[in-house]
């Protein structure tokens, strides 16, 4: 049951036939295919074989694949170890050049500066002690046994500036109590749980990764990870058939280590986040939610995308629907977990999914490597991974309830280190909770507004937010006056055209940065400008923004010797909010269009400026 | 399951593990005359073996056994249950 999100394939052997013979042009892609695809026990290690014989055929090197030399240290048997881990590096674009020491010599290999790991001078050097060596020998501490692997570690890294990572101990040893192992303090179970406990708590300081076999072992059951009998027979820890995932977990480590780990959860809609066909069915029609067991298990695939996204991953959908009716359980249904702004970029349309991806991947401004499409349909899985094999593609169940196994056993999102954006994502939730907190316990708005301590900077596009801007020129559909969409390119001209006044605005305040928050686009026409585009997020209505913005505005039109300002606005089935936006603001309607379409005008001369519950700063010159 | 078959399988699996088409199981056939058979390979071969017939061997079978025909012998009664 091991490697089971990835696909099979029925042309597997043939096309591992087909390897001998091909030159170093193809042979990378090929090879990754082959890795990329489920495999049997013995299939693996004649992919690992033809890998081998392929790397020496390009004289060392396999054209397009990165080379990482990994060196495995243990004190029982390792020699099974490395084919797992070679074709799971192969999975990844990785040719990892894999160092055994010799049987039990770690230490000695670690400090004698002739040994072969010294000659080798390894990128990862993994360190895998079995349990016996560490907890099963009479006398044997928890206390001791941290010594031993730190003082490995110091060296590792002293010697070699490498990645290291450590095996967290296999829970081998029996029970002695029983349920309350842990009071019998001289038990080897409860020493190893000890240890693993303590591993955990100490490696990030050490600058260790683990690689944690005791919850692989916990979450598979210890009998497809640890055979006595192999023991026994030939000192094997690592059962020989748990090679496979051992080592795509070592190598999504690596992978990890390297900045390769996926970016991006790409979603399919119908089927995938809800049962049933959003177009066909309706929005009371569609399965989702408490009291139906498929509904459920269709929630809990959306609180794991939510979990992704909270500690950074970017969520995407690509579906195969008009928008309108896409967007409408994100913004209707009671039940979704996932809501619109917690996608960054999706895509309902009826053009292909390949080209979707890369437009996802472009607008991201991400590679397409750094995506994973997750669609239950087997036809589109199978069109992308024909025409973008570097996309991840988990084989999804058929059953939705498998779904969060199914991708989060494929480690696509294999994290290694808390970013300083996670904390600040974390401080930015409890800020916005913050937020609401104050706004229960001040009545009186305007209080409550100047005591947010406002700071609004706004200023012309630059090329640094360039993509910002763009994303929310083309995502936003609520606060958006003329949901005027553009690209990047067409960003691009307005921000150099020197008849256009272009505004991205920010907002801080005492809680936090809230990013850019509104874009204005005027362009000027003889006596008057003309509003092509006023956006705003949604997260800071009812803060007088609108007012700050339209001060700075009206400025910079009339430094273009502008008279008068016009605005329109053009409804949308999303946009209703803002029919009302310039009347509010002090602008006469105009005109009125068949459409429902409406222009504004606002005589310069006549304007006062808004005194607004904020400080407000203008950069004039764009940092291009 | 007939020797026949389970010979045919067996020459499979020697040929996936050995990595060397020419091999064929026969009953004489021993680790001393494949070149590769040592005792990493030989690991992974009752691994394979297992795999391939769904059986598993006990220490003390695998220890008397001493060629490919003695092999063949406990699948065979492995699988006749």
């Amino acid at each position: 049951m091991q490697l089971n999100w990835l696909p099979l394939r029925e042309d597997w052997d043939a096309l591992l036939r087909s390897v001998k013979g091909m030159g170093p042009a193809g042979v990378g892609l090929v090879l990754r295919d082959l890795a990329g695809s489920r495999m049997e026990f013995s299939q693996m290690g004649k992919l690992d074989r033809a890998f081998t014989r392929a790397v020496e055929a390009c004289d060392g090197a396999i054209p397009g694949l990165e080379r990482v030399k990994l060196a495995i240290l243990g004190s029982a048997t390792i020699s099974h170890l490395p084919p797992g881990i070679r074709v799971a590096g192969l999975r990844r674009g990785l040719q990892i050049d894999v160092y055994e020491a010799p049987y039990g010599m770690y230490w000695q290999e670690l400090i004698d500066q002739a040994s072969g790991l010294h000659a080798f001078a390894p990128d990862v050097l993994l360190l895998a002690l079995d349990a016996r060596h560490l907890a099963g020998a009479e006398g044997s501490t928890e206390a001791a046994a941290m010594e031993l692997m730190r003082s490995c570690w110091r060296q590792a890294r002293t010697q070699f500036q490498c990645q290291v990572l450590q095996q967290t101990v296999m829970p081998v040893f029996p029970n002695l109590m029983g349920d309350n192992e842990e009071r019998l303090a001289q038990s080897p179970a409860a020493i190893v749980a000890k240890v693993n406990e303590r591993l955990r708590a100490e490696s990030e300081a050490e600058g260790v990764d683990l690689l944690a076999v005791d919850r692989f072992a916990a979450a598979e059951g210890m009998e497809f990870w640890y055979g006595a009998d192999f023991w026994h027979r030939s000192k094997h820890e690592v059962h020989p058939k748990a090679t496979a995932i051992y080592g795509d977990h070592v190598a999504r480590l690596i992978a990890a280590g390297r900045g390769k780990s996926a970016k991006c959860l790409v979603l399919d809609l119908d089927n995938t986040l809800w049962g049933g066909v959003i177009g066909d069915d309706g929005l009371n029609g569609i399965v989702l939610g408490q009291g139906n067991g498929n509904g459920e298990a269709f929630l809990d695939f959306q609180r794991y995308a939510l979990g992704l996204s909270r500690r950074g991953v970017i969520l995407a959908v690509c579906s195969k629907n008009d928008e309108k009716n896409a967007l409408e359980p994100f913004e209707q249904h009671p039940e979704m977990v996932l809501k619109r702004g917690d996608i960054s970029c999706f895509v309902a349309n009826w053009t292909d999914k390949a080209a979707n991806l890369r437009h996802i991947a472009k607008s991201l401004n991400i590679g397409l490597d750094a995506l994973v499409f997750a669609d239950d349909n087997p036809v589109e899985r199978a069109l992308i991974r024909q025409e973008l094999p570097m996309v991840a593609v988990p084989e999804m169940p058929e059953d939705p309830a498998g779904y969060v196994a199914t991708v989060a056993a494929a480690g696509y999102f294999e994290g290694l280190k808390i970013t300083d954006e996670d904390r600040a994502r974390g401080q930015l939730y409890q800020a916005n909770a913050e937020r609401e907190r104050l706004k229960d316990t001040v009545t009186d708005m305007g209080s409550y507004l100047e005591s947010l301590r406002m700071h609004l900077i706004a200023q012309p596009f630059d090329s640094v937010g360039l993509t910002r801007v763009t994303q929310l020129i083309n995502k936003t559909n609520q606060f958006n006056l003329t949901t005027q969409r553009h690209t990047e390119a067409e960003v691009t001209a307005l921000m150099r055209n020197p008849k256009v006044v272009t505004l991205q605005v920010r907002l801080l305040d005492r809680f936090g940065d809230n990013g850019i928050i509104a874009i204005l686009v005027a362009r000027a026409n003889g006596a008057e400008a003309e509003i092509e585009t006023w956006l705003m997020s949604c997260r800071v209505l009812g803060r007088n923004v609108e007012e700050a913005c339209l001060n700075v505005l009206v400025e910079q039109a009339g430094a273009l010797r502008v008279r008068r300002l016009v605005g329109i606005y053009r409804p949308t089935e999303k946009n209703g909010m803002v029919r009302e936006m310039y009347r509010t603001l002090g602008f006469e309607l105009t005109e009125t269009e068949e459409s429902g379409a409406t222009r504004w005008t606002l005589n310069l001369e006549d304007y006062e400026l808004r005194p607004v519950p904020m400080q407000v700063e203008v950069v004039r010159e764009a940092a291009v | 399951m007939q020797q026949a078959e389970i010979y045919e399988r067996l020459t499979q699996t020697l040929r996936d593990v050995f990595d060397d088409e020419s091999l064929v199981a026969t009953p004489e056939l021993t680790a001393h005359d494949v070149k590769e058979w040592d005792s990493v390979n030989h690991i992974t071969l009752v691994v394979a073996i297992e795999e391939e017939f769904g059986v598993k061997f006990k220490t003390a079978e695998l220890e008397k056994m001493k060629n490919v025909g003695q092999m063949a012998e406990a699948i065979e009664k492995k699988t006749a249950a």
